[in-house]
C-alpha cells in the first residue's frame, strides 16, 4: 500500500518473559516488525498469545527483557521513564475494558484535562474547555458530557472516551487493544467505524489488536499472526486472507464465522486442543503441537520467517509447495461500512 | 453532589443503617450542645444528692459525690467521641500514608509490612497499657497510643486495596499519559480508597471509644478529673453494688454509640464497589 514510506516503528528481536527463575512465562519471544507512517498494523492470535504485552511493550508501559523498539529510528527500548515522559504524546492505547480504563472519581472534563495538562495543552481554561468540547464532539459525543461521571455512560459511550483520552494530547501512534471485545455487538461496528473515520481524518498510525478476522480485514492494511509469543506470518490483509501460507492463520480463518457459512472451504482444520503453556512452550515451531502438518522436523529448529511474496513473511517452510490450492475463496475485497460484515455474524 | 446523595440513599435504603445514623447523629449532637442549653453544672458536687437513683429530678440518677449523671455524661460524650475521632483521624491518616506506598511501591512493601505485623502480632489492649505507661496517662497520650494501636489495621487494609487499584486500567492509561507518580497517588489511588479507609475510621471511631473506657477502667487511661465514659465507670466502680445506674448509663453510652458505628460502617462496607469489597 505505501511500501516506500519509512517506518513510525520498527521492533526488532523483541522478547517480554514475566517472572524469573527456570520457567518464567514467554509472552513475547523474539518478534520483529516494523509499522509504517500512516498504516494500520493488524495483530491477531487468539487469547494468551502475547498481543496486548506487545502492544503494552510499544508504548513502555511494560519493560522489555530484550530487544530495540525503534521510534522514527531511536530506540526507546531502554530509555527511563523520564526520558520517555515527553515521547508520550507521540504514543498512546486505547484499552480493551470500557469501564476499567477510566477513573470512576473523576469527571470526563478531569480525565481529558489531565491528558492536556500532562503535556502542556490547551491552557488556560477557555482553551482548555473549548479543547475538551472539541475531544469530545470528535469522537460523537455531546460536550455537555464533560461535567459526568464514568458511570454514567454506556459501555460504547465509555470507549469513545477512551479514544478521546488518547487523542487528546494528539499522538501520531496509537495502539488500540481489542477495543471492541467488551462492547456489545451492535456498539461495535459504530466504534469500528469511529477509528476507521478518525484514522482517515487524522492521519493515524495504529497498532490495532483483535482476535476478531473481521474487523481486523475492514481496518488494517497488514496483519501480523501472532501464536504463542511468535509471529507466524505477516501479509498485507487481502493477500493474508485470500493467500494464508501458514497453517495457523488457515486454521484462524476457517475458525472465524463468516457471513455466509457455505463460503468456508471443508479442506480447512479447524484448531483442536489447547494452546501450550507460555511458560514451556514446544520446541522448534511452537504451533507444531496442534498443527495439522507437523513432522518430527518441525520440533528441532525454530523456523525463521521467510519472505515468500513481496511484503510476505512465513514462518512455515512446509507448505510453501501447495499453496495454490489456497487461493481464492470468497473472502476479501473492500467494504464501505462494517454493518454490511457484523450482520449475521455471531459472536 | 448528586453523587453525594446517590451515596446516601444506597447506604439509607438498609433501614437499621439509618436508624444507627440518627442515633449516633442525635448522640453527637447532644454532646456538643446540651452543655450550652442547660444550667445544670456537671462538676455541681452536693453531698446532700449522693448516689440518688434514678428519678424525675436526676433522670440517670447521681454520682459518688452528688454529680448528676445525665448531664456528666453528655458531658463526658464531648470527650469520648473526641478521643474516638481523633484517633480514628490520626490512624486513618498514618495508615493510609503507609498502606499507600507499601501497596504502590515493592520495594517498600517488605520492610513496610513487617513491621506493621510485628505490631499487630501485639494484643490491641497490651500493646496500649504499655504505650499510656511509657508516655504518661494523659488525654492527648491515650490518643497517640490508641492511634499507634489502630494505624497497622488501617494501613493493612489500604495496602490491599491499592494492590488491587493500582493494577486498575485507568493507572495504566494515566501512565501512558505520562502523569507523574505523585499526582498517580494522589488523583488516581487515593480517591478510590475513599470507601475502604471510610469504613476503617468508624470502626477506630467505635474502637477507641472501647479501648479508652478499657484503659480508663485499668487504671492507665485518661486522668479521673476528666469525665470521658470510661473514667466515669472507672470510677464510679466500687460503688456499683450500691448503685448500678453510675455504671449501666455510661455503659449504654458507650455501647449505643460503638454499636452504631458499627452499624454505619458495615452499612459503607456493603455499599463498597464488589471489586474493592473483596480486599477491604
Ligand atoms: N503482568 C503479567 N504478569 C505475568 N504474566 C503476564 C502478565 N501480563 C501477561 N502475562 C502473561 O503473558 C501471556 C500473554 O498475555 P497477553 O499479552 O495479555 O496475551 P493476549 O493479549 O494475546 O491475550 C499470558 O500467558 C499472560 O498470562
Ligand atoms: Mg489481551
Amino acid at each position: 500500500m505505501n511500501g516506500e514510506a519509512p517506518p513510525l516503528i520498527e521492533v526488532r528481536g523483541l522478547r517480554k518473559y514475566f517472572g524469573s527463575g527456570n520457567a518464567p512465562i514467554r509472552a513475547v519471544d523474539g518478534v520483529s516488525f516494523a509499522i509504517r507512517e500512516g498504516e494500520t498494523l493488524g495483530l491477531v492470535g487468539e487469547s494468551g498469545s502475547g498481543k496486548s504485552t506487545i502492544g503494552r511493550l510499544l508504548i513502555r508501559l511494560v519493560d522489555p527483557t530484550d530487544g530495540e523498539i525503534r521510534l522514527q529510528g531511536r530506540d526507546i527500548a531502554r530509555i527511563s521513564q523520564r526520558q520517555m515522559r515527553p515521547l508520550r504524546s507521540r504514543m498512546q492505547i486505547i484499552f480493551q475494558d470500557p469501564y476499567a480504563s477510566l477513573n470512576p472519581r473523576m469527571r470526563i472534563r478531569q480525565i481529558l484535562g489531565e491528558a492536556l495538562d500532562t503535556h502542556g495543552l490547551a491552557k488556560g481554561k477557555a482553551r482548555r474547555q473549548a479543547r475538551i468540547a472539541e475531544l469530545l464532539d470528535l469522537v460523537g459525543l455531546s460536550p455537555e458530557y464533560a461535567e459526568r461521571y464514568p458511570h454514567e455512560f454506556s459501555g460504547g459511550q465509555r470507549q469513545r472516551i477512551g479514544v478521546a483520552r488518547a487523542l487528546a494530547v494528539e499522538p501520531g501512534f496509537i495502539v488500540a487493544d481489542e477495543p471492541l471485545s467488551a462492547l456489545d455487538v451492535s456498539i461495535q461496528a459504530q466504534v469500528v467505524n469511529l477509528l476507521s473515520d478518525l484514522k482517515e481524518r487524522l492521519g493515524l498510525t495504529m497498532l490495532f489488536i483483535s482476535h476478531d478476522l473481521d474487523v481486523i480485514e475492514f481496518l488494517c492494511d497488514r496483519v501480523i499472526v501472532l501464536y504463542l509469543g511468535r509471529i507466524m506470518e505477516i501479509a498485507p490483509t487481502g493477500i493474508l486472507y485470500r493467500q494464508p501460507r501458514h497453517p495457523y492463520t488457515r486454521a484462524l480463518l476457517a475458525a472465524s464465522p463468516t457471513p455466509d457459512p457455505t463460503q468456508r472451504p471443508e479442506n480447512r482444520p479447524l484448531l483442536a486442543g489447547d494452546i501450550p503453556s507460555p511458560a514451556d512452550p514446544p520446541s522448534g515451531c511452537v504451533f507444531r503441537t496442534r498443527c495439522p502438518r507437523a513432522q518430527p522436523a518441525c520440533g528441532e529448529t525454530i523456523p525463521p520467517l521467510t519472505e515468500v511474496a513481496p511484503d510476505h513473511w512465513n514462518a512455515c517452510p512446509r507448505v510453501s509447495e501447495d499453496s495454490g490450492q489456497m487461493t481464492e475463496d470468497g473472502k476479501g475485497g473492500a467494504r464501505d461500512d462494517f454493518d454490511t460484515i457484523t450482520q449475521g455474524t455471531s459472536s | 453532589m448528586e453523587q453525594l446523595t446517590y451515596v446516601l440513599k444506597r447506604l439509607f435504603a438498609r433501614r437499621i443503617v439509618l436508624i444507627a445514623a440518627v442515633t449516633l447523629l442525635l448522640i453527637v449532637a447532644l454532646s456538643i450542645f446540651f452543655p450550652f442549653i442547660s444550667s445544670v453544672d456537671p462538676n455541681g458536687i452536693s453531698v446532700m444528692e449522693r448516689l440518688k437513683a434514678p428519678s424525675a429530678e436526676h433522670w440517670a440518677g447521681t454520682d459518688e459525690l452528688g454529680r448528676d449523671l445525665t448531664m456528666r455524661i453528655v458531658w463526658g460524650g464531648r470527650y469520648s467521641i473526641m478521643i474516638g475521632i481523633a484517633t480514628a483521624l490520626f490512624s486513618v491518616i498514618a495508615g493510609t500514608a503507609l498502606g499507600l506506598l507499601a501497596g504502590f511501591f515493592r520495594r517498600l512493601d517488605a520492610p513496610v509490612m513487617r513491621v506493621i505485623d510485628a505490631m499487630m502480632s501485639f494484643p490491641d489492649i497490651l500493646l496500649g497499657i504499655s504505650l499510656v505507661s511509657i508516655l504518661g496517662a494523659s488525654l492527648w497520650n491515650v490518643v497517640l497510643a490508641l492511634s499507634v494501636v489502630y494505624t497497622p489495621r488501617v494501613a493493612r487494609v489500604v495496602r490491599a486495596s491499592t494492590l488491587v487499584i493500582r493494577e486498575l486500567l485507568f493507572v495504566d492509561a494515566a501512565r501512558a499519559l505520562g502523569v507523574s507518580t505523585a499526582r498517580i497517588l494522589y488523583a488516581h489511588i487515593l480517591p478510590n480508597l475513599l470507601s475502604p479507609v471510610l469504613v476503617q475510621f468508624t470502626f477506630i471511631f467505635a474502637y477507641a471509644i472501647l479501648a479508652e473506657a478499657g484503659l480508663s477502667f485499668l487504671g492507665v487511661g485518661v486522668p479521673p478529673e476528666i469525665p470521658t465514659w470510661g473514667t466515669m465507670i472507672a470510677s464510679s466502680l466500687q460503688y456499683a453494688d450500691m448503685a448500678f445506674w453510675t455504671i449501666v448509663f455510661p455503659g449504654i453510652a458507650i455501647i449505643l454509640t460503638a454499636l452504631s458505628l458499627q452499624i454505619v460502617g458495615d452499612g459503607v462496607r456493603d455499599m463498597l464497589d464488589p471489586k474493592l469489597r473483596k480486599s477491604a
